[in-house]
């Protein structure tokens, strides 16, 4: 039973993800881009979680611990940007 | 039994998730586009890490679980509001619908010269 709930877990993941990505893609401002790619790096700590949880690998939980840390740097580096550009 | 009970947590997460994606790309505005990813995946993950964590309930697991979740907790928050913060002070245009705006007061503050 498990395997098809993973199975459509993952897949409603990806079509999130490509959702953000099309908001990536045609967002109006930067704002928008960095919001995209905020909800991009979520995720992929969530497809990570669930590929850990099918697999009993726990060394996707450290990748996912460690995708989190770099996310939010960026994140917060893109907005440091966005607010230093002149419009 | 807990195998159904994640089944349900993992569920709910991708559900959530999704519903974070339509809303980023559906709602009108950069700040409701903002909300609408912030709480909906944040709770999304958690979601999926309480499901992970009643999948593996092995120490190494429920540990990285939690720290997953608390760092994301902690962390979302706060890159929401720098990334708002910057659209604020960029200028971003509302959405028309918006009810109250204060940003004309604060910037008609910050643009009288002090003296």
């Amino acid at each position: 039973m498990l395997h098809i709930v993973f199975a459509v877990t993952l897949t409603t993941l990806a079509v999130a993800a490509v959702l953000a990505f099309i908001r990536l893609v045609c967002g109006p401002t930067l704002p928008d881009r960095v919001i995209a790619i905020d909800l991009m790096g979520v995720l992929i700590v969530c497809l990570l979680v669930v590929v850990a949880a099918s697999t009993a690998q726990r060394a996707f939980l450290d990748v996912a611990i460690v995708i989190a840390l770099i996310s939010f740097v960026g994140t917060v580096a893109y907005a440091r940007y966005v607010e230093r550009e002149p419009s | 039994m807990t195998e159904w009970l994640s089944g349900v947590l993992f569920i709910a997460g991708a559900a959530l998730a999704l519903l974070a994606g339509v809303g980023v790309l559906r709602m009108p505005d950069v700040f409701t586009r903002m909300q609408a990813s912030t709480k909906a995946s944040t709770l999304g993950l958690g979601c999926l890490l309480a499901g992970l964590a009643i999948r593996q309930p092995e120490v190494s697991f429920v540990v990285r679980a939690a720290t997953i979740g608390a760092f994301m907790m902690l962390t979302s928050a706060v890159a929401a509001h720098v990334i708002a913060r910057a659209a604020a002070l960029g200028g971003a245009p509302l959405w028309n619908g918006t009810v109250i705006d204060e940003r004309p007061a604060e910037r008609a503050d910050s643009e009288n010269p002090r003296d």
